[in-house]
């Protein structure tokens, strides 16, 4: 029999409804592998015991004839960026070290909710805020995979959904949460050879998640298929009153939809994502995407995003103003680390908090934010920044009146060696080209394996949608997953 | 536009966060080089463009103007690092 811990959601979820096994006995199996795999990094806590709680309501609603819950039997890691009630919450930082939140975000209740235990807190670049998770104040994430060249050069796992990540293609969980503010769910999927899906921005609620940027955020699911991830995220969406940007609209079954037929489908190609000194590799890739999305019966046609070279500017603009203003309710008095130097008021207990709470990415990015925002900047940074945000977002919309998905990569290369970009922030930046256009206009957008690189490392392909064209980028993503056949998988070391 | 030590210092302050002249030193050109880089859109034409309020086409619910998650005062307090007599607790302001 195959390990447990090699199935995905949805043959867990019909393994246990099916009696096949037991879902205490799935909890368990990923229990002891979370445990074994410390080296990775990948939890900050776990949680055996909720995982185990799940697990048992589940087998005992089906004994006694109850009518199965979405994903009764399914244990999934949490990104440390949604509130757990009485579980430590962190989002990587040491300003919130040992924060207990007494409520639990909307996300997570929802998928509780749909009978999903919580294996534990996932570990994550701090406040969301890298692409490599090497921000994070736990330390860093390795990366499960490695190249075959011989060296061993631990490997970032993309962020900031990098514990994520790393947990997924470990085999530590069949599925976990990511957010995305600028790509953090894509990318470190496509850094790991899994699947991930940001929906159209209002679709999960926000409420519960620990802020970054507020007109960028978007929680999704991260899970090893196209078909888990539809399953994940008809779970965590839907609409709050508690989050006065959520959608009012019901949640369409996913999974039901799937169909990999892309017949009467037009993909664009936008011919400004080929970008300079884009490795071949990765064009060869996207070629490969291309005669894929044909061979599924899709017309391809080429698009034209003027503005996309504009775009990583402008949120690396939008997203730090925003995070400036959300990260000032760190201060040291209501919850969360206090420093009080002898004799201090409390300006000066402010000031010594932030200083000794924040690591050195976060501060970087409250000052950008902190100076673009600042008296006689403003203008010619910040709404600057908005309206170009507003001609990207009309690229889109352009581009829609003549295809009705876009086909990209996902990043710009491969997963990159821990310590290689940490020191050039704007390096690091430069990761996330492919993916923030579509977050500054708020798009559905996912990440399927497409392929490895010439270390065998995964690379990933993109799929950005039309707003609430949620079912059109699964079945775009099915339809590529399909034909890629990926197989690959991190050979455990660990 | 480029920031020099000053500058930084006074960004730091308004953001409150304390530095010292060493990190101030090493921040100026970090934030030179990211600010340099984001010049850029200055090169975009924006004339008649309104900057972006609201990614995705909604618009603001009003709730009805009733107490719904009141009671709660020890639940707030749960995590405050100094919490007496029912409130959160900061160094003395006023002499």
């Amino acid at each position: 029999m195959t390990e447990l811990t090699d199935l995905g959601v949805r043959a867990l979820r019909d393994g246990v409804r099916e009696g096949a096994f037991s879902a205490v006995e799935v909890a368990e199996a990923f229990s002891a592998r979370v445990a074994a795999a410390s080296v990775l990094n990948a939890f900050i806590v776990e949680t055996p015991d909720h995982a185990l709680a799940a697990a048992r309501e589940a087998d005992r609603a089906r004994a006694a004839g109850e009518a199965p819950k979405p994903l009764a039997g399914v244990p999934i890691g949490m990104k440390d960026l949604f509130a757990t009630k009485g579980v430590q919450t962190t989002a990587a930082s040491h300003i919130l070290e040992g924060f207990v939140p007494e409520y639990e975000s909307t996300v997570s209740q929802n998928l509780w909710d749909a009978g999903a235990g919580m294996l534990g807190k996932l570990n994550l670049d701090q406040f969301a805020m890298g692409s490599s998770n090497e921000t994070s104040f736990f330390g860093n994430v390795l990366s499960p995979w490695r190249r075959n060249d011989g060296g061993n050069a631990p490997l970032a796992p993309g962020g900031s959904s990098g514990g994520s990540s790393s947990a997924i293609a470990a085999r530590l969980c069949p599925a976990a949460t990511g957010t995305d503010t600028g790509g953090s769910i894509r990318q470190p999927a496509a850094f790991t050879g899994i699947a991930g899906i940001k929906p159209t921005y209002g679709r999960c609620s926000r409420w519960g998640t620990v802020a970054f940027a507020s007109s960028l955020d978007q929680a999704g699911p991260m899970a090893r298929d196209v078909t888990d991830c539809a399953i994940m995220l008809e779970a965590m969406a839907g609409f709050d009153a508690k989050d006065a940007t959520s959608l009012q609209l019901d949640v369409p079954k996913w999974e039901a939809g799937l169909n990999p037929s892309l017949a009467g489908k037009r993909i664009g190609i936008p011919r400004e994502y080929r970008v300079d000194n884009m490795p071949e590799e990765i064009e060869a890739l996207w070629q490969q995407g291309i005669d894929w999305a044909k061979d599924a019966g899709a017309e391809i046609v080429e698009v034209s995003l003027p503005h996309t070279k504009y775009a990583l500017p402008a949120y690396y603009i939008i997203a730090p103003a925003e995070a400036s203003s959300n990260l000032a309710r760190y201060d040291g008095v209501r919850f969360g680390l206090r420093d009080l130097p002898a004799g201090a008021g409390l300006q000066d207990m402010y000031a010594a908090t932030r200083a000794a709470g924040f690591g050195d990415e976060v501060k970087r990015r409250i000052m950008i934010g902190t100076y673009v925002l600042s008296a006689g900047f403003y203008d010619a940074y910040f709404t600057q920044a908005s309206k170009v945000r507003t001609l990207i977002a009309q690229d889109f919309d352009k581009a829609w009146e003549t295809c009705d998905l876009l086909l990209t990569p996902t990043a710009p290369s491969a997963a990159f060696a821990l310590g290689e970009k940490s020191a050039d922030p704007l390096a690091m930046y430069l990761n996330d080209v492919f993916t923030v256009p579509s977050s500054l206009a708020g798009l559905p957008a996912m990440s399927v394996p497409g392929g490895v690189d010439k270390h065998g490392l995964p690379l990933g392909l993109q799929i950005i949608g039309k707003a609430l064209d949620e079912q059109g980028v699964l079945n775009a993503g099915l339809a590529l997953e399909q034909r890629a056949g990926f197989t690959a998988r991190a050979e455990q070391w660990w | 536009m480029s920031v020099d030590t000053a500058t930084v210092k006074k960004v730091a302050s308004l953001a409150r966060i304390a530095i010292t002249d060493d990190d101030a030193a090493r921040m100026v050109p970090e934030l030179n080089n990211i600010l340099g880089w984001i010049e850029q859109l200055g090169e975009v034409d924006t004339a008649g463009v309104a900057p972006m309020t609201a990614v995705i086409p909604n618009h603001l619910r009003l709730r009805d103007d009733v107490v719904t998650d009141g009671n709660v005062r020890d639940k707030v307090l749960a995590n405050a690092p100094v919490a007496e007599h029912g409130f959160f607790a900061v160094p003395k302001v006023i002499e």
